[in-house]
């Protein structure tokens, strides 16, 4: 199609200079193309926005927007010891997971890239998680630590013990929702820098080859810096994506015990959707959004100083 | 994981591999011992799958006895059989697929259009309604939840497809991807058609759409892949059984653990559930990790 469209131009050139004005004369009908996304865009994406910022301000239900209370929902978060608290936890998440996401994603990188055969093979194994739905890895992960018949007990059970209490020791839940994210997750860190490494050219390991530099040094002095900037973007985007903790909390400990692991998005959903104050649920969410706005920013300068050296 | 710590660098004769097309593994002591305990990370990895896996070809009875029943035979798919008989999961798999590929293809066709309207057209306020579009991108989902589920409530689409593919319309995402696309096509294909006299949406279609194909591919398995996962929107707004979507029935029937509910049953769902995904993840892995990666980085 494209070589009949390219043919021809060279002797039809002059007729069609007309036609081509014509073409381009009402400009508000090339608004066309982009108005059924910019209806749903608007309708679904602009005004919930809005409407939501509106909704924070009043004591609104399901069905009513209810009367406008000004800032109280705000005020009743301030003094919400558990909104606080899921704020916590959702930072303490950030910071269980996000490092670890870095580091171990960033050590697999390096020990598969490779073109053998066998890196290939492990690469598929670390990436497959990140294709199942949250509800299965949760399903898979809760038969690893329930007590009694999980697979935890039954391998601490051939050496007689009692494995620790993942999911009811309010100083385990957290670090048992970040084991298995951390299991869900590790396969894009390990693609991004996987990318970034292969973008180092070969001969500059082979200088170093010939300099003899070790296996710390080649790390330290040429993989390290010529990777620096998908490590700060591997970050942020886990920090963003772990900010928004939901699924996970939601089904392996419903927030418990004690709304120890109860992160911002579940404290937003119930209060939503389980006790139906949806003021007080938007007021919380447009908390949520600006720490995730700031997150955000942080990640199109990166992104953008990126595409700027490239 | 302190014990990995060797794993950092490479040696240099494996370094020496890496940009080149035969990479060597296990070459020296150092890389052996990386890739042992890789490959023993990998075992770690899996080990819960196949776990789940197991129970799910037991018996039940023989789980209430003892868990180390799992280890040995007899296995039986009679739990997958009852599956057949009883669950719901052949109608949640139904409005999974539904609700997934009809987002997908929404999204293509809505990105497409919106793309190269952006990228080659020119109209009024283009570049503000560009920037806002862009602007959207940083919205996330739970900051318009609330809104849009007052919306669909008026609206009465909650528990209906349309009320679980909608939302996911409103993504700026493939409209950003498909206008970059668009961008590094030669304006001169579109010039030389132009010239030819074809419509601005002839050319759309038949000259530049064709040439759009791997982004359609990489943006078709991220919308798919996502919304086939998606937990939060169809949470709220799918609530009657029949209305599930995948991820939202295998959820509600693990609220539960007591074994006497079936544990085998249990997991040979989780399987039935997780397998399908996972076997285009071997075929189409190539696809989706670009397409995953690609879209992370944006």
């Amino acid at each position: 199609m494209a070589d009949a469209a390219l043919s021809s131009p060279a002797n039809r050139a002059a007729p069609a200079k007309a036609r081509v004005q014509n073409v381009q004369a009402p400009l508000w009908r090339n608004a066309l193309f982009v108005l059924p996304f910019l209806v749903v865009f608007v309708a679904l994406l602009v005004v919930p926005l809005v409407w939501g910022i509106w909704l924070s301000l009043h004591k609104a239900d399901a069905f009513s927007s209810g009367r406008f209370v000004g800032f109280a929902n705000y005020v009743r978060l301030y003094n919400d010891k558990i909104f606080w608290q899921a704020i916590g936890n959702t930072f303490y998440f950030v910071l269980l997971t996000v490092p670890a996401l870095a580091v171990i994603g960033l050590m697999l990188a390096l020990a598969l890239n490779s073109r053998t055969r066998t890196a290939a093979v492990l690469r598929t194994v670390f990436f497959a998680s990140s294709v199942l739905s949250v509800t299965i890895v949760t399903l898979i992960w809760r038969i690893v630590f329930v007590p009694g018949f999980g697979l935890l007990a039954t391998v601490y059970g051939w050496f007689g013990a009692a494995p620790p209490a993942f999911l009811s020791d309010p100083d385990l839940v957290m670090i048992a929702i970040a084991i298995a994210t951390i299991w869900w997750c590790i396969g894009l860190p390990m693609m991004l820098f996987l990318s970034a490494l292969q973008q180092i050219p070969g001969d500059i390991y082979e200088a170093a080859a010939l300099d003899n530099a070790n296996r710390w040094r080649t790390f330290r002095y040429i993989t390290l810096p010529s990777i620096k900037r998908t490590f700060v973007l591997v970050v942020v985007i886990q920090i963003v994506l772990q900010f928004q903790l939901f699924g996970q909390a939601k089904l392996m400990t419903n927030g418990g015990p004690n709304n120890v692991s109860k992160p911002m998005v579940l404290y937003i959903y119930e209060a939503a959707f389980t006790k139906w104050d949806l003021g007080l649920g938007a007021a919380a969410s447009e908390v949520l959004f600006v720490l995730i706005l700031i997150a955000a920013m942080v990640q199109f300068l990166v992104s953008r100083r990126k595409g700027e050296s490239a | 994981m302190s014990s990995m710590t060797s794993a950092h660098a490479p040696t240099p004769a494996s370094d020496v591999g890496r940009g080149a097309p035969s990479g060597m593994v296990g070459r020296t002591t150092g890389d052996r011992i990386i890739l042992g305990l890789t490959i023993a990370l990998a075992i770690v990895m899996m080990a819960p799958l196949l776990w789940v896996v197991a129970l799910s070809l037991k018996d039940n009875k023989e789980l209430m006895v003892s868990m180390n029943a799992v280890f040995h035979a007899p296995y039986t798919v009679q739990n997958y059989i009852n599956i057949l008989a009883t669950s719901s999961v052949f109608r949640w798999i139904l409005n999974s697929l539904v609700v997934a590929g009809g987002l997908t293809v929404g999204t293509l066709v809505l990105s497409s259009l919106a793309g190269y309207g952006f990228a080659r057209l020119n109209f009024p306020f283009r570049n503000v309604l560009f920037v806002i579009v862009l602007m959207g991108l940083a919205v996330p989902e739970q900051a318009v939840l609330i809104a849009r589920h007052q919306l669909f409530s008026w609206l009465k689409l909650h528990n209906t497809y349309p009320g679980l593919i909608l939302p996911g319309l409103s993504a700026p995402f493939g409209v950003f991807l498909m206008t970059q696309y668009f961008r590094a096509i030669p304006k001169e294909l579109d010039e030389a058609a132009l010239l030819d006299n074809a419509s601005r949406f002839k050319i759309f279609w038949k000259v530049l759409l064709p040439l759009t194909l791997p982004a359609q591919a990489t943006l078709g398995i991220f919308t798919f892949l996502g919304a086939w996962n998606d937990y939060l929107w169809p949470l709220i707004s799918g609530t009657k059984k029949e209305m599930y979507t995948l991820t939202v029935g295998i959820a509600s029937t693990q609220t539960n653990f007591a074994q006497s509910e079936g544990l085998g049953f249990l997991m040979s769902q989780a399987v039935f559930a997780g397998a399908p995904i996972l076997i285009l993840y071997l075929f189409f892995q190539k696809y989706i990790v670009t397409a995953v990666s690609g879209a992370a980085v944006r």
